[in-house]
């Protein structure tokens, strides 16, 4: 089947070895109280000195409950938001600095799947006219534009004589999607951030549009970081899954590692509150103690550690640096460091 | 592609029609609500009658005549009788029109363009900007607007242009106003955005994606706002600020008819109830147009 | 709570500034010479500049503002051009009029509002809603000077039960609480209260209707809760809302009053306004505006002020 898609595919410029993504003490602090009274009265620290480094042609994961710094993080990456410190490199060159990627450039290489299907829609333009916008930006013009978006249509299995004159509130939310993840296409990116985007779907559409994903991401050399709290979608479709927690990374490694051998006691949480489908291999569940901390000015040492049922005196003390445990595979935790001075430290 | 994805795209209604035009959508409702159809056809009528008055009506409403001061409605030769000078009424009315409308409806145009472009610019600027902005309006909003308008009007003296000076200067804030507040809810919509992912730049998104869905709502509320003008500007003219007499408008002639209500009270209250009409019509008929733009979400 | 006060207060500051800069400059921006009221356009020199010392209309604008100012704050905003009275006497016993008017047209406007919108709201589509909803176009869009001249026909013309002009017998600007003035008033207020009236009901009864139409009523119907405390929970919410929309109502009647007492020549601030403006009573004119838009900002502070211990979602901390 045909590549040519819209504009020219964008180059490969740093090679297979390259990661496509290299970001470095990420951070971002909403400060609160904006009247003249209220200055000083603390920031939330929605994300907190987050690193990722993802590979070509690959999926990570990224989970995390509500309010751990998922979707901040997303739109820090495609610059919706300016981010308060951090590095960004994309594909070898620096974002938004002199000899580096430009703001513009980048956003034709990556590209992001919002939640709301229908939120994310023009509601008085046409689908083909919502996705033909994006290339008509970058200098196509408009007849070409249409055209492709029409074939594009077509590859995500929205059939463009009927679908393509219609307006988002004559789709369903599955629909929707695809038209999403078309318009996403559009720009012919090398990354695409899907943040939440299937978990507004039926369970049965989302296994179409996840099956849609995957033979996209084969088809067009795709790589993809996807955004969700759902578990079993993001083992599903992950290569490398990535842990946050209140705006900090708690764990990052290849998706089946992690998930058998979870070694953050967050982790291991989440995850054994996902009940097994296996009667023969019933989960055990690890309780959390504990409310969930106050994302605005966090206290020192390891965020974690009111609901960690590990937690030791070290832990209020000293921020658990990153540790490698294994393969690509490190976490945030004093346990997993034999010379952090945490009793069960291995 | 493989067939079961196409297969299984499709929605279980098969054939809807091609392209569905929103525009289309929002006619067709109006047409079906007889009352605002009633009012924008009385409205059409005023309006033709007003600017097509010098070959319609025959009688000259400048023409003054002592003997026929006055006159009841149905006298032979002047239908809707005469006023305190002897001119006729049906022709004063006419082209009284003309004026009212235009001092009604010009100032709500002027600031529904300077309103739209300050507001929408104010809501897609956000942050500082937008309160500045906002702050500096909120001076006007301290003001009752009679009041203000009267003030205005008062000071600049007597005529058309500073009554629609005046008035425009009322009307300007409260469109502002809400077409800030429609673009700031508009902005933080996902598909803005998209638009700034594609990298486009502010005024392309501002014209492509933001305008359409703006200025609808905007375009409702400066409609329910005619109304308001037309009163307050024939309102000038009653208090003797705006059209300076012997031009004919509702407002004015209302002044002048006042004294005449001890002698023929029901020709000195037909130039108000002119206003009464033209304005209830736009009203009913902003009313309709709103629920019909409503519905389609 | 009290700092969201103090807050309201000092914001309020800067906008009562800007009002009286505005009210300032507002008669500077019109034409012609303010002294043309009291000296004949052919006087000598000397006696022209003589007054304008005297008025301070020799000094340049930012001195006069600060002077006129100050002495506003004083409680002396000059001496009318016109009569030779000083124009806060004027001013306050024109006000207190007009506050008579606006106080019962928008008490009776505001009870009958808040009845006809309540029960429209209650019994949607009902006759009473067709009639309220009715009402309240009229209300709105009726040009409400002619309104008081056909109700001066009518009533006063035709059927000879009320007076058509005036507060008092033989034109007198004192109003008393007595049957015979009594009559003066009637047909000022039922003019003035129709717009209030139009603009209650619609209110009132679209958030009635919304209220009713909440999920948290049916769950209070299902809980078993009488009618009667149905309604006291309705009100309670309703209340915030009505109560803003009324105090703003109020600040326009005061201030809109204008019309109306053209009409009927009720002494009120706003009959003292026109004449002021005819007169180019600059001194005058600069009083009234003062006086008018000051009390609406205060109606407006206390609006905003009242908001919070009604509303329990405005409270902040």
């Amino acid at each position: 089947m045909s590549t040519d898609l819209l504009l020219p595919t964008a180059e490969d410029r740093g090679g297979p070895a390259q990661p496509i993504l290299l970001v470095k003490g990420l951070r971002k602090y909403f400060p609160l109280g904006s009247s003249l009274f209220g200055r000083n009265r603390g920031a939330v620290h929605a994300v907190d000195g987050v690193d990722i480094t993802v590979p070509k042609r690959t999926t990570l994961g990224i989970v995390g409950e509500s309010g751990c710094g998922k979707s901040t993080t997303a739109r820090l990456l495609t610059r919706l938001i300016e981010p308060d410190d951090g590095e960004v490199i994309f594909d070898g060159e620096a974002v938004g600095t002199h000899g580096g990627i430009s703001i513009k450039e980048l956003r034709r290489n990556l590209q992001l799947v919002f939640q709301d299907s229908f939120a994310s829609l023009n509601p008085r333009m046409t689908i083909e006219r919502a996705i033909a916008f994006g290339p008509q930006v970058h200098g196509l013009p408009a007849k070409e534009a249409v055209e492709r978006s029409r074939d594009l249509l077509g590859r995500v299995g929205l059939e463009p004589n009927r679908f393509g004159g219609r307006y988002p509130h004559e789709l369903s939310g599955g629909q929707r999607q695809r038209v999403n993840i078309a318009r996403a296409l559009a720009f012919n990116p090398r990354l695409i951030i899907l943040d939440e985007s299937v978990s507004a779907l039926d369970k049965s559409v989302q296994a179409q549009v996840l099956n849609l994903l995957m033979d996209l991401k084969d088809e067009l050399k795709l790589t993809y970081l996807f955004i969700s709290h759902d578990l079993n979608v993001v083992q599903y479709i992950s290569d490398h899954v990535m842990v946050m927690y209140l705006g900090q990374v708690v764990e990052v490694g290849p998706v089946e590692e992690v998930y058998r051998h979870p070694r953050h006691p967050y982790t291991q949480a989440l995850l054994s509150a996902v009940p097994s489908l296996d009667p023969h291999h019933r989960t055990e569940r690890t309780p959390l103690t504990g409310d969930p901390p106050n994302p605005i000015n966090p206290p020192p040492g390891c965020r974690f550690r009111d609901r960690c049922p590990k937690a030791h005196a070290v832990c209020a003390s000293i921020a658990p640096p990153s540790v490698v445990v294994g393969t690509d595979h490190s976490v945030a935790c004093l346990m997993a460091d034999p010379a952090s001075g945490h009793p069960d430290a291995i | 592609m493989s067939n079961i994805l196409t297969q299984t795209a499709a929605p279980a209604d098969s054939a809807k029609p091609q392209s569905r035009n929103y525009w289309i959508g929002v006619l067709r409702r109006i047409g079906r609500e007889k009352v605002t159809v009633v009012c924008g056809l009385i409205l059409l009528a005023i309006l033709l009658l007003a600017v097509l008055a010098p070959w319609v009506v025959g009688a000259d409403p400048y023409k003054t005549s002592m003997i026929r001061r006055l006159l009841p409605i149905g006298s032979s030769g002047y239908l809707l009788g005469t006023d305190e000078l002897g001119r006729d009424m049906i022709a004063r009315l006419a082209y009284g029109g003309r004026m009212s409308l235009l001092i009604g409806v010009m100032p709500v145009l002027i600031a529904f363009v300077i309103g739209s472009t300050v507001g929408i610019f104010a809501g897609y600027a956000g942050g500082r900007i937008n309160m500045a902005i906002m702050r500096l309006l909120d001076v006007f909003y301290a003001f009752p607007s009679v009041l203000l308008a009267v003030a205005i009007a008062g000071a600049l003296g007597q005529g058309v242009s500073n009554s629609i000076l005046a008035l425009t200067l009322i009307f300007i804030p409260q469109l502002t106003r809400i077409a800030e507040s429609v673009t700031t809810q508009v902005r933080s919509l996902d598909y803005v955005e998209a638009a700034r992912m594609s990298g486009a730049s502010s005024l392309t998104i501002i014209r492509v994606h933001i305008l359409g869905n703006v200025l609808g709502p905007i375009f409702v509320y400066a409609t329910g706002l005619v109304s308001v003008s037309m009163i307050l500007a024939s309102g000038l003219s009653f208090l003797g600020l705006g059209v300076k007499p012997p031009e004919p408008e509702w407002g004015l002639m209302l002044n002048t008819l006042r004294s005449a209500i001890y002698v023929n009270p029901w020709v000195a209250a037909l130039p108000g109830a002119m206003i009464f009409i033209t304005s209830m019509c736009f009203n009913l008929m902003a009313d309709g147009i709103r629920s019909a733009m409503e519905v389609t979400e | 709570m009290l700092a969201y006060l103090l807050k309201r207060l000092v914001y309020a500051l800067p906008i009562a500034l800007s009002v009286t800069l505005v009210c300032f400059l507002l008669v500077h921006i019109a034409p012609g010479d303010p002294l043309n009221a009291v000296v004949p356009a052919d006087a000598p020199a000397e006696v022209v500049n003589a007054l304008k010392a005297a008025y301070g209309f020799d000094q340049p604008l930012p001195v006069q503002y600060v002077r006129w100012l100050g002495r506003a704050l004083t409680g002396d905003l000059g001496t009318s051009v016109a009569t030779g009275r000083p124009v806060v006497s004027e001013v306050l016993s024109a006000v207190r009029n007009t506050i008579l008017l606006a106080v019962f047209a928008a008490v009776i406007g505001f009870a009958l509002g808040a009845l006809l919108g309540g029960i429209a709201g209650y019994r949607h589509r009902g006759l009473v809603d067709r009639l309220a909803t009715a009402l309240s176009v009229v209300g709105v869009s009726v040009p409400h000077y002619w309104l008081g001249m056909v109700l001066t026909i009518i009533f006063s013309t035709k059927l000879n039960w009320l007076p058509a002009m005036g507060a008092g017998p033989g034109g007198s600007k004192e109003w008393m609480w007595d049957g015979e003035h009594l009559r003066f008033l009637v047909l000022p207020v039922a003019t003035l209260m129709v717009i209030p009236l139009g603009i209650v009901t619609r209110t009132i009864r679209a958030l009635v209707a919304d209220t009713l139409s909440k999920d948290f009523v049916q769950a209070l119907r299902a809980k078993g809760l009488s009618d009667r405390a149905v309604f006291l929970h309705v009100v309670k919410n309703v209340a915030p809302t009505a109560l803003a929309v009324m105090g703003l109502q109020l600040g326009y009647l005061m201030g809109g009053s204008i019309l109306v007492e053209t009409v009927f020549a009720w002494p009120g601030s706003g009959f003292l306004l026109n004449t002021a403006i005819f007169q180019r009573d600059l001194p005058l004119l600069q009083g009234t505006i003062l006086v008018l838009c000051l009390i609406f900002v205060l109606l407006n502070l206390l609006v905003d002020v009242l908001q919070p211990l009604i509303d329990p979602r405005m409270r902040r901390g």
